[in-house]
């Protein structure tokens, strides 16, 4: 099966349904590890056992720019290769990426409440995020407000795109301002500064969080043609009937 | 393992992840049956797609 094949709805779901039972298997068994390792792993020396919220924040707050990103390619598919796909990719993935935004800045608040004294700061991370999981209700608010599937896909793949500015604010908001929240130690120049105690545990829950995004995003997909399926015989059914 | 003074906020942490993907598991679930719930309603009813496949066919 090439690539031009997922265009057609019905062998994506084929695919689909051939795929999501090992996609979840494998995600189990992914998160079951990670989370065994994450107990396992020992306390850091100067955050104690706080450090354990890292293997649930960093996972999801990596996840929340990554599927905002996958959005942004669906985005182009819809405007630019009218990929009919394309803004079913999209609108799956946002209230997915909502998710783990939500996930992020909350379990960002607990592990800032024991380390720097307060749950929340007006520093540019936490606002670039908060500003990121806003962005993500709005678009789910224009899908959900307009009729018109071809409409809202044009809408919401522009609005996508100018979101987009926010990904490279949110990551390099640590170098560009002096921020409360630390600055980048996985994904930096030198390599990771973490001991490996933290970092295998950390990049098992990063991978199993992934896996996680890939089967739920996948099966919103199946969803979401069922439903432009289900409008179509109702506009079907709807005609019928008047005339 | 102890989790030590700050246990409440790791529990909590963990307890939010745990519950939050729970509910995006069970919303799609639910939202599946939904879709396939309704198509085959509307199948039932004599409406079919111009292809005449089912619409709830998976192959």
């Amino acid at each position: 099966m090439t690539l031009i094949d997922l265009a057609n709805p019905t062998r994506f779901l084929s695919l689909t349904a051939r795929l999501l039972p090992w996609l979840a298997a494998a995600t189990a068994i992914l998160l079951a590890i990670g989370l065994y390792q994450s107990a396992m792993a020992p306390d850091d020396y100067q955050q104690g056992a706080t450090v354990k919220i890292m293997f649930i924040h960093v996972p999801n707050a990596w996840l929340s720019m990554f599927v905002w990103g996958v959005m942004s390619l669906a985005a182009l598919g819809t405007l630019v290769w009218r990929h009919p796909l394309a803004d079913v990719a999209a609108k799956a993935a946002a209230p997915i990426g909502a998710a783990f935004t939500f996930l992020a800045l909350v379990t960002g608040s607990l592990w800032g409440r024991p380390m720097w004294g307060t749950y929340w700061e007006w520093d540019a991370r936490l606002t670039s995020v908060l500003i990121l999981f806003l962005m993500y209700l709005g678009l789910i608010a224009l899908w959900r407000a307009v009729e018109d599937p071809s409409r809202a896909a044009r809408a919401a793949a522009i609005l996508t795109l100018v979101g987009a500015i926010n990904l490279p604010i949110i990551k390099f908001s640590v170098d560009w301002w002096n921020t409360l929240h630390q600055p980048a130690s996985v994904m930096r120049m030198g390599g990771p500064a973490l001991d490996r105690a933290f970092l295998i545990p950390l990049l098992v829950m990063a991978v199993a969080f992934s896996l996680l995004f890939l089967t739920l995003h996948l099966a919103a997909m199946r969803n979401e043609i069922l439903r432009r399926r289900v409008r179509t015989l109702q506009m079907m059914q709807a005609s019928r009937r008047s005339a | 393992m102890s989790l030590g003074p700050y246990a409440p906020f790791i529990v909590t942490s963990y307890l939010l992840a745990t519950m939050v993907v729970l509910m995006l598991i069970a919303w799609i679930t639910v939202d599946y049956r939904r879709q396939q719930q309704h198509l085959r309603e509307l199948e039932a009813g004599g409406v079919v797609r111009r292809s005449g496949r089912s619409a709830t066919d998976m192959r």
